[in-house]
């Protein structure tokens, strides 16, 4: 508060009182605020072209019909009706496939990540320091880096390792095509995109841990409280929401991000029997493979729709009161 | 004697969150972790030993987790190697290299600047520009791969070398990380400076530059991760063979290789993944300091 009393004296010292006019105007903000705008524009014009420009434009070209060839043309809400009664790859497969995955990594990614942090906050800074590299490594892993290993360990024959493995141990009789078998697909989908979630939010959660004073649990067992749940929710994430809504909005980002991890895996788009279409390939399908753009960005929005919705209802759950 | 060695490892002083020592509750932890921990290692162990496996370890029946004779031909076959387009691998990998340097000295220029001003600069419509950035932390870019490619079309940067650097550079996460460290400055720095007669570029080159290097070399790993990793930017926006990256490289020996050029490439597939993830690791190993002590600024309000 006291340096903005400061600056704005200082302002009006150095200004000359001149009358009106929209130049003079002009050339007062510039000399206030100009430095600001300076400092800003090169980040700002790269976000206007590249994230506000693109999310405006899937929001303008879900209105119309545009195969990339002929110039868009307006159709008004076309594209929505079909996606919501007759698609029926999109209701059948890509709805509850994307629900299901998300699910499953993102509340269950962001718990993992959360008890992860918890446990390894209590240890001594050494071995944390050490577990906490090892779990964040996955996360480092380019997909495409990844894909070889995936592909090697999960192959279809009966030199892939995890056949192997589990031949060796009697519990299968025959190799599993893993990746191109529609029953097995989500899962490893899900496993592989688990492992490779610990990122920056996992690591923010660890340090918003550690930054809880040491006091408030002191208090706390003073006044009783005794169980280590208790601890948790009524100390541990009450006292680092902030950190706990960042983490959560990670987890949200890189779930519907991992989208490609199915197309990546079995090797082709649609995968097998649509068992590890998601919203993403979906997009794609249509958008690179059929050129039928105006209906994938209709997806695409609704895409951008899930991922607001599930933040708010993040930020209900760890927003600040005020 | 003995009195005192137990209550060192069962009393309170060990116990809690970010303790000094062992202490016998932390067992359960070792418990949980150990194995969990190393379950998570195995695939990047996979990648060291497959990377350093002769031809018939890799295919050897049963197949053997951990390399016996480790042998450096794999990564001689990757450097000798020429792409189906008659680009030699080297040139991939100098082009990530070179990408991947400019990215990240970019994205550091251009995210701390802004950064300095949404923190330390007074403006009218400073919070809302705030929001918005927090707003876009949420932003996914595969859902808008087709309006930015045709954004991209009309700027002419298809094929050009700048099309692997500029979408990186709006990178919302950076932007936030670096505000909020900013915002750990005292304004008293600035204003001490101010009342010396110091210019807006020499303060932020000056101080806050350098006090705000933990932040820093953390936005300088994440913007590593995004354009060494980058293989979508090669693959949709570049039609010039001698432009791609490794990343792109390695993808066309993972969906390609069929048949007799699999067994020749999983090879070289896994020495070109263990250069691909090597430099993100050391990189990491050596700013895990400074990115700790930035993730404690990370709450998201």
């Amino acid at each position: 508060m006291q340096t903005e009393v400061s600056s704005a004296s200082r302002v009006r010292v150095v200004e000359v009182p001149h009358e009106g006019g929209i130049r003079q105007s002009f050339q007062k903000w510039l000399y206030r605020e100009g430095s600001a705008y300076a400092f800003l524009s090169p980040y700002g014009l790269l976000f206007i072209i590249f994230i506000v420009v693109p999310v405006v434009a899937a929001f303008l070209l879900s209105f119309t019909f545009f195969d990339a060839i002929q110039p868009p043309h307006f159709i008004g809400l076309r594209n929505y009706i079909t996606l919501l009664t007759q698609d029926d790859t999109f209701m059948k497969y890509v709805l509850p496939n994307t629900i299901q995955f998300a699910v499953l990594v993102g509340p269950g990614g962001y718990a993992l990540a959360f008890l992860l942090a918890w446990m390894l906050a209590q240890l001594p800074r050494v071995p944390r320091t050490i577990f906490a590299l090892i779990l964040y490594s996955p996360s480092m892993t380019a997909g495409v880096a990844m894909a070889v290993v995936w592909k090697t360990l999960f192959s279809g024959d009966q030199t892939g390792y995890l056949n192997s493995f589990l031949m060796g141990l009697g519990v299968i009789n025959e190799p599993i095509q893993w990746l191109q078998s529609p029953q097995y697909l989500m899962t490893i989908m899900i496993v592989v995109t688990l492992w490779s979630s610990m990122g920056i939010g996992f690591l923010a959660m660890l340090a918003g841990i550690l930054e809880i004073s040491p006091e408030l649990y002191e208090a706390a067992a003073m006044d009783g409280m005794s169980s280590r749940w208790q601890e948790i929710f009524y100390i541990t994430i009450p006292s680092m929401k902030p950190q706990m809504l960042f983490g959560a909005v990670m987890a949200i980002v890189g779930t519907f991000q991992a989208g490609a991890i199915g197309v990546t895996l079995s090797g082709s788009n649609p995968t097998p029997q649509y068992a590890g279409q998601l919203i993403v390939n979906h997009i794609e399908d249509y958008g690179f493979l059929r050129y039928e753009m105006g209906y994938a960005a209709a997806v695409s929005v609704v895409l951008l729709l899930m991922v607001l919705f599930f933040t708010r209802i993040a930020t209900r759950l760890f927003g600040s009161d005020t | 004697m003995k009195r005192n060695w137990f209550s060192r490892y069962t009393g309170i002083r060990n116990r809690g969150i970010n303790p000094k020592g062992f202490h016998v509750s932390q067992i359960k932890f070792y418990v949980l972790l150990l194995p969990l921990s190393a379950l998570m290692l195995l695939p990047i162990l996979f990648i060291f030993s497959s990377a350093f496996k002769p031809p018939d370890e890799l295919f050897a029946f049963p197949p053997r987790f951990l390399v016996v004779n480790p042998t450096l031909k794999n990564f001689s076959d990757l450097f000798s190697k020429m792409s189906n387009a008659g680009i030699p691998v080297s040139r991939y990998l100098f082009n990530s290299i070179l990408i991947t340097l400019v990215t990240v000295a970019a994205s550091i220029l251009v995210s701390s600047a802004a950064a300095y001003s949404l923190s330390k600069k007074r403006f009218k419509l400073k919070r809302i520009l705030f929001a918005v950035n927090n707003v876009a932390l949420m932003f996914v870019p595969v859902a808008v791969t087709i309006p930015r490619f045709l954004v991209i079309e009309r700027l002419n940067l298809l094929n050009t070398f700048w099309v692997h650097i500029l979408p990186v550079l709006a990178m919302p996460v950076g932007l936030f990380l670096l505000k909020q460290f900013i915002d750990g400055i005292p304004d008293e720095v600035i204003e001490a400076a101010q009342i010396d007669g110091a210019s807006d570029w020499w303060i932020y080159w000056r101080i806050i530059l350098p006090m705000i290097q933990p932040a820093l070399a953390t936005i300088a790993i994440l913007t590593f991760q995004a354009a060494w990793n980058n293989a979508e930017i090669s693959t949709l926006y570049i039609n010039n063979e001698s432009l791609r990256n490794l990343a792109f490289y390695l993808s066309t020996l993972t969906t390609t290789a069929t048949g007799a050029n699999a067994v020749a490439g999983q090879g070289v597939a896994a020495a070109a993944a263990l250069i691909m993830f090597l430099p993100n690791l050391i990189i990491f190993i050596f700013l895990q300091r400074q990115v700790m002590s930035t993730m404690s600024h990370s709450g998201l309000k």
